[in-house]
């Protein structure tokens, strides 16, 4: 029996999980895809939002600017990377700047430090900002992040801390027999005193699974370019249009791996597993992007994505105890500002709503930092050195794109959520993220795990079920 | 610090051949760094033939031209590393490499010359619609799988893109049991060379669909599915022209890039080959750092890419002797039809004559390319046929160079009525 029991390792199972783990109990967390983060938390802008735009009192806003107060601290235990860069919403005319007026107040109810910039302001800030720039709205709090290793590496802080995680292994139905839940999966059955719903984008079907509910998620889709990293300020901060009702809009930005991404476009889809891209949606982004920064050079585009939203039909955060049994408390709906969100999501969920079921004992060996990390391009020559004589394969470099080593491969096998894909190799360590996008380093990598795992190399994915990336071998 | 008289980044063919003439002419500390662990980069994969025709007058497998000059690196007493791949370069030609042997290692050379090939365009880079799965892949990564580790990547496959790559792999896979479904092209001709075509798609029945590109890839996992439409002149979709095709891979054969990251960031002049700006010497605007082979632009024929690793390994050996003086600067601009021209600048005035390489941009009969600086035709040669997969190489005495009218060499097509 296990105390509580965790659907779905997106960031906002995966914060939820930590924060469980610092307390004296049994907690399973469950993912149906063969990696944590893979769905939502793998496809979006990766920005750390101010929290001006969700509307005052709403739980976005609440979650949104608690969690950006935590983001340092956060980044900090977990190792990912983090850059506050600040955003600039750009007004592009008059009434544009009108509504700059309107969103310095939404700014105020929510607590969010902004300055309204003038149009000479936001061209010295910003160079390449189109000429039409009347003036910004900035918001100095707002960053970007790594989303892939926050979410392994505050699953891996869970799992060090005591929490299993199984993969792979997708809910089908969920008996509530009052004292506990039964939860039945593709792979196996498990009883839990508490159930927490973390499901994104299967969030409502995995909650109607014990009563009605009366909110729906309504999946929108969201395209996305991905720039090299072949040129410092194209922009300096995070540049968005004014929002909508459709969002927040296309935005420029570069991440925290000094790529630049271009996006998103919003669209509703029936199938949540719908991550494809359209060649009139991207052109779309890229007219609407170029409106705010001319220049953007496309010919430096290495990738283009689709993230899917489980946008919600209550226009706001579901974070709230089942209504026919309090043991099971969903979190649905956290589409943006979700990233920037969790850990305040994660807070309010193990604070407020557990504590009131269960008792929460603090843990003497809690340790809330991520195993240190050997990244040698952020160390010292010196330093770099000294781990290459400890271990030789920190010196053979596998992605020359983005100089990682075999030795930095391989320690991520060793690790208490280790890759089982090509993409996981990808995600954790940038092996394959870089201008060739794998061409030269994916057969390496996929034959390291091969080896590693003990299989032939035809059996390795490069992502999800079905995903092999070789059909047979032809010679010995 | 440690010093080294010439440091060549990039141990295949252009490297290895910039070496040999380096040596040759007299520079004896020189230091090949190769990533891979052999020399010879990317003809290791290449166990076709139709290599070394103009160098060796006979056709040669890729292994076995890269062999020839493997020997010759030995036989030279030329230093290599294996395994080793650089970190960074500054424009003061500060060299820092790894491996797993020596560690980081920082050292100042006198001179450098990047050889260091260049990258597939994959789907990101065409902006590929559909679904992002797993099947998808560039032609050299599949041919890598096949010819060094012996793993096919597909087994019902359509190719997109009718470079050369491609069209190789095309007849490599049908010969591995896999069932080649068609080649489609964007443009309205092939980009592989017409010996390929024949051989390696016309001798298998296998398709090739010109002004064709895909509209989409469809599939849950892996590639289930490509949709092909035909192109307008804008490269537009023409609806109700798709063709659906069930297939397991999509091969992608869609050009070539210079791989030149560390040159571009130590502030290079860069061309839109998107390799860097070469002057006759083969040196970039960054003084000391020269470029030759595939980084510098892509080639149709690896025996032209040694001829140009000889050229920048020369322009090397005279840089470290002092040589370099530049005597003048004319700059040369492709013009009418030509999509670009090597050298970009003509500085010095060591060779006898100077070849113009260039390639133009579409399929063109019966011209002549013209030599102008400012009103005055320098020079002018008629060609029958010129194609874009085909690199034009064009010969000047430097008498002719000597006085021109302004610092300029435009070089144009000019069809002949």
């Amino acid at each position: 029996m296990y105390d509580i029991l965790v659907i779905g390792a997106g960031v906002t199972g995966a914060m939820i999980s930590r924060r469980l783990s610092r307390y004296n109990l049994k907690v399973l967390l469950l993912e149906k895809e063969n990696d944590v983060g893979n769905v939502v938390s793998n496809a979006n802008s990766a920005i750390i939002h101010s929290g001006y735009d969700p509307l005052p009192n709403s739980l976005k806003a609440k979650m949104n600017v608690r969690g950006n107060a935590m983001f340092d601290q956060i980044a900090d235990e977990l190792d990912v990377h983090f850059n506050r860069c600040g955003s600039l919403t750009v007004a592009t005319s008059d009434e544009q700047l009108k509504v700059l007026e309107d969103l310095v107040k939404r700014s105020e109810a929510n607590k969010v430090p902004v300055k309204l910039l003038s149009e000479k302001e936001v061209k010295e800030m910003e160079p390449n900002i189109s000429s039409e720039a009347k003036g910004a709205l900035f918001a100095p709090t707002a960053g970007i992040i790594d989303p892939f290793n926050l979410v392994v590496h505050a699953v891996e802080n869970a799992c060090d801390n005591g929490v299993i995680l199984k993969l792979d292994e997708a809910v089908v139905d969920i008996k509530d027999l009052k004292d506990h839940f039964v939860v039945k999966t593709t792979k196996g059955e498990y009883e839990s005193k508490i159930v927490i719903n973390a499901a994104g984008l299967y969030s409502d079907k995995i909650a109607e699974m014990i009563e009605p509910i009366d909110w729906k998620i309504t999946p929108r889709k969201g395209e996305y370019f991905v720039l090299d990293h072949y040129q410092v300020g194209l922009v300096n901060h995070t540049i968005f249009p004014l929002p909508s009702a459709k969002g927040k809009g296309v935005l420029v930005s570069m991440t925290s791996s000094n790529n630049y991404i271009v996006g998103p476009s919003s669209e509703p889809i029936e199938d949540p597993d719908d991550a494809s891209t359209d060649s009139y949606t991207l052109g779309e982004i890229r007219r609407q992007a170029t409106e705010l920064v001319p220049s953007i050079p496309f010919n430096q585009v290495i990738r283009v994505f689709s993230g899917v939203r489980p946008t919600c039909t209550r226009h706001d955060f579901v974070i709230e105890y089942a209504k026919s049994n309090k043991n099971f408390i969903n979190v649905g709906g956290i589409e943006s500002p979700g990233l920037v969100s969790s850990p305040a999501i994660a807070e309010y969920v193990v604070d407020e709503l557990v504590s009131k079921l269960i008792n929460l004992e603090e843990k003497k060996d809690y340790n809330p930092r991520v195993k240190k990390y050997n990244r040698l391009n952020e160390v010292s020559e010196e330093v770099r050195n000294k781990l290459i004589k400890e271990n030789p394969d920190y010196g053979k470099i596998i992605c020359s794109c983005e100089k990682v080593s075999l030795g930095e491969i391989e320690d991520l096998l060793s690790r208490s959520v280790p890759p089982r894909t090509v993409k996981a190799v990808k995600k954790r360590c940038r092996a394959g993220f870089g201008k060739c996008q794998g061409g030269f380093c994916s057969p390496m990598v996929t034959l390291l795990l091969a080896k590693h795992y003990g299989v032939s190399p035809t059996e390795i994915k490069w992502d999800k079920d079905h995903s092999e990336i070789l059909v047979s071998e032809v010679k010995k | 610090m440690l010093t080294r008289d010439l440091v060549i980044i990039g141990g295949g063919s252009a490297g290895m051949a910039a070496a040999i003439e380096a040596k040759k002419n007299g520079i004896d500390d020189i230091l090949i760094l190769e990533k891979d662990s052999v020399l010879g980069g990317i003809l290791n994969q290449c166990i076709h033939n139709g290599f070394g025709l103009t160098e060796f007058k006979e056709e040669l497998t890729g292994p076995e031209y890269l062999s020839r000059f493997a020997k010759q690196v030995e036989e030279l007493g030329i230093e290599y590393k294996l395994d080793s791949l650089v970190l960074n370069v500054t424009k003061d030609r500060i060299v820092t490499y790894s491996n797993a042997v020596d560690g980081v290692v920082t050292l100042q050379a006198k001179a450098i010359v990047f050889a260091t090939g260049c990258y597939e365009r994959g789907p990101g880079a065409i902006q590929l619609a559909g679904d992002r799965v797993a099947g998808i892949i560039t032609a050299g990564t599949a041919q890598k799988y096949l010819n060094i580790h012996g793993f096919l990547a597909g087994k019902r496959i359509v190719i997109l893109g009718s470079g050369d790559i491609g069209l190789i792999m095309a007849r490599r896979m049908t010969l591995e049991g896999a069932k080649v479904l068609c080649v489609s092209e964007i443009m309205p001709y092939s980009n592989g060379l017409n010996r390929n075509i024949a051989q390696c798609l016309n001798d298998y029945n296998i398709p090739l669909y010109l002004s064709r590109s895909v509209l989409r890839v469809e599939g849950k996992g892996r590639v289930e599915k490509v949709v092909l439409a035909a192109v307008d002149e804008k490269m537009k979709f023409i609806p109700g022209t798709e063709m659906e095709f069930e297939c397991d891979t999509l091969l992608l054969s869609v050009g070539l890039i210079p791989y030149v990251g560390l040159l571009s960031d130590i502030g290079t002049e860069m061309s839109s080959t998107r390799g860097a700006k070469v002057n006759d010497q083969l040196e970039t605007t960054v003084p000391g750092v020269f470029a030759c082979g595939n980084c510098l632009h892509v080639h149709d024929v690896v025996d032209f890419v040694t001829d140009e690793g000889r050229d920048a390994g020369r322009g090397a050996a005279n840089y470290i002797k002092g040589l370099l003086k530049q005597t003048k600067k004319i700059k040369v601009n492709p013009g009418d039809g030509v999509g670009y021209v090597i050298p970009q600048y003509i500085e010095t005035d060591l060779n006898n004559d100077i070849t113009f390489k260039f390639r133009v941009r579409k399929p063109i009969q019966n011209v002549f390319v013209n030599f102008k600086s400012g009103d005055v035709l320098v020079h002018k040669v008629v060609k029958p046929v010129l194609i874009p997969s085909e690199m034009v190489m064009i010969k000047i005495n430097k008498d002719k160079l000597a006085n021109l009218p302004v610092d300029e060499i435009t070089v144009s097509l000019e069809e002949r009525k």
